[in-house]
């Protein structure tokens, strides 16, 4: 797939976001905006993964270790056609497969529960190692917030993956640099991120989280990679894509109000007339 | 008792894990560095190709655990009682219980008879937190006999299991051919119409050994092993407590919130009799051999008979 039907998806995948959490009334923007470009080439160019089939047991795995991002992941299965679009609306509300948090046996598509933050990489690893056990050829990805770099479990699982030697897994961070108390260096500075997961024995390949041909070369070195897990810094803008809320950490975990929802439709109409 | 055959629970467990590996191709045994202590390194030496060293890392290794049993995994999980259920409680809730994962938890070393180790080993908690998890089933066998039977219906089960073993030798009590192991049913081991003794684990054989020495006083009691304390079987609970309308439970775990409380649960809504959970009484342990701890905690057979006679 060309760059610009993976940035006509992603931008249709950043709509979901605004379309669930204004729905919603709650829900976590910034990240899932930070991680669209990152979801849409997972979903439409890197993962093996069929929605007429979401539970083949060939299919590539994707954990989404930063659970709280469910908007974007739901809406990049929803624009790939695990699901309707429309069901987008009913993001979080009571009798909904779309939980506030991913939930593997509410939402087709979505291959591990998570939500509780460090954990989701450790059940990659896991997925990974069961992969390793049946000399399977699929391939797991996972999605971590940089603030979650802060949990224990995350290392723990670092370590446990670069031990097993697992080649089949893919750490993605999203590097936006910001968590709900503010930036990450004034929270609990988990930087150097690279250095960490060198220490830890992975491939380590810095990227623009924005940037498609940055992605493409960096998951075909991580497939190219034998004998250590890759750890992908992808260095992202939170909020990207909408004026009003890029680099803003009050858009962590707050959704649009009808005008804010306007205004980021806007923003997105104006993106997509550039992509024509 | 002197010439009884005593053997510790872990080792029943990991020489079950062994005995079953072939029948579950899809079975892998991880463990966080205690391999030698709960017995998985049986399974290790017989299949080392399935089972995993997560190493010191309890959290982690329920949530691998978790991902490996979503890519069709027959997982058991393994450490002392304490780090599965205490440290990694979390991981077991959200990573397995929630989307109620095909994994077993294997926790070893479990009671106050983990002994010298001391209290900051002595998992007298894990009933409590474990069966408060949704979907959740716990047992907690009595014996070699109970356990390698308890091992092989949690394999048969899809769905997360927490078995909970010693470290101490106990008696052997169900080595009989009429002996069947169902999860959710209990086993009524003695008839008696005076008092009811509902038991589990290591405590099942004191419990017999108690009811020697009350029927030796002219008090016959009701004996009832309850190994699956999650899902219970209330029936036979409402059964024992209709015929003697007194109930003793018995078990090497806090009386709060464990095998004491769920029956209490279970009779206050269906047969409402009085109850005593009798076990360790809100304190924790301390370092000693395992004889002298079940002596001086009163969870011997002659401790429990006397607490019984006290509370009577």
């Amino acid at each position: 797939m060309d760059n610009l039907e993976l940035k006509r998806h992603a931008n249709e995948v950043r709509r979901g976001v605004l379309i669930g959490t204004h729905a919603a009334g709650a829900g976590h923007p910034g990240g899932s905006l930070s991680a669209a470009d990152i979801f849409t080439y997972l979903y439409f160019e890197e993962m093996n993964v069929d929605p007429a089939n979401p539970k083949d047991p060939k299919r590539d795995r994707f954990v989404l270790s930063k659970g709280h991002t469910a908007p974007g992941l739901y809406a990049a299965l929803a624009e790939k056609g695990f699901f309707p679009k429309e069901e987008l609306t009913t993001l979080r509300k009571l009798g909904s497969h779309l939980q506030g948090h991913p939930s593997l046996k509410c939402t087709p598509g979505v291959d591990m529960s998570t939500g509780s933050l460090g954990q989701g990489i450790s059940a990659a690893a896991g997925m990974a190692m069961a992969g390793k056990l049946d000399n399977a050829d699929f391939r797991v990805y996972t999605l971590l917030g940089d603030g979650e770099l802060e949990e224990g479990q995350v290392w723990e699982a670092a370590m446990f993956a670069g031990a097993k030697k697992l080649d089949n897994l893919v750490v993605i961070v999203d590097n936006n640099g910001l968590q709900i108390d503010g930036p990450i260096e004034e929270v609990n500075d988990p930087n150097p991120i690279d250095k960490k997961f060198e220490a830890f024995k992975f491939h380590v390949i810095n990227v623009d989280a924005h940037d498609f041909d940055a992605l493409r070369a960096a998951f075909k070195e991580a497939r190219d990679t034998k004998g250590q897990p890759t750890a992908i810094i992808a260095h992202s803008l939170k909020g990207k894509g909408i004026s009003f809320m890029e680099g803003q950490v009050g858009w962590h975990g707050k959704a649009p109000n009808d005008d804010e929802f306007a205004k980021a439709m806007a923003d997105l109409d104006k993106i997509e007339e550039g992509l024509k | 008792m002197a010439d009884v055959k005593k053997i510790a629970t872990r080792e029943s467990y990991g020489n079950a894990l062994a005995e079953v590996g072939a029948q579950y191709p899809n079975m892998v045994v991880l463990d966080a560095d205690l391999s030698a202590a709960t017995k998985t390194g049986v399974f290790k030496k017989a299949f080392p190709d399935r089972f995993i060293d997560c190493g010191i890392a309890e959290g982690n290794m329920m949530a691998i655990a978790a991902g490996m049993a979503t890519c069709g995994k027959l997982v058991w999980a393994s450490t002392f009682a304490m780090f599965a259920s205490g440290r990694a409680y979390e991981q077991v809730r959200n990573s397995i219980g929630y989307p109620h994962l095909n994994v077993k938890i294997g926790a070893t070393h479990a009671g106050i008879t983990v002994g010298e180790d001391g209290a900051s080993h002595q998992c007298l908690e894990d009933i409590a937190l474990m069966r408060v998890i949704p979907g959740m089933t716990v047992i907690s066998p009595a014996d070699d006999v109970e356990t390698k039977a308890a091992v092989r219906a949690a394999c048969e089960y899809d769905g997360p299991v927490y078995l909970r073993t010693g470290r101490a030798g106990v008696p052997v009590i169900n080595d009989n051919p009429d002996y069947k192991f169902e999860i959710g049913k209990g086993i009524r081991l003695k008839e008696g119409g005076d008092v009811s003794i509902v038991a589990t684990g290591l405590m099942v054989n004191s419990a017999l050994e108690a009811a020697e020495l009350l029927a030796a006083d002219g008090i016959k009691a009701d004996v009832i092993n309850i190994h699956t304390i999650k899902p219970i079987d209330k029936d036979i609970l409402v059964k024992t407590a209709q015929k003697t309308g007194k109930v003793f439970t018995a078990e090497e775990h806090s009386v709060i919130g464990g095998l004491g409380a769920a029956v209490c649960e279970v009779l206050a809504e269906e047969c409402p009799v009085k109850v005593n959970r009798i076990g360790v009484y809100d304190v924790f342990g301390e370092s000693g051999s395992a004889g002298a701890l079940l002596v001086k905690y009163r969870l011997d057979g002659k401790g429990l008979y006397e607490q019984i006679k006290e509370k009577m």
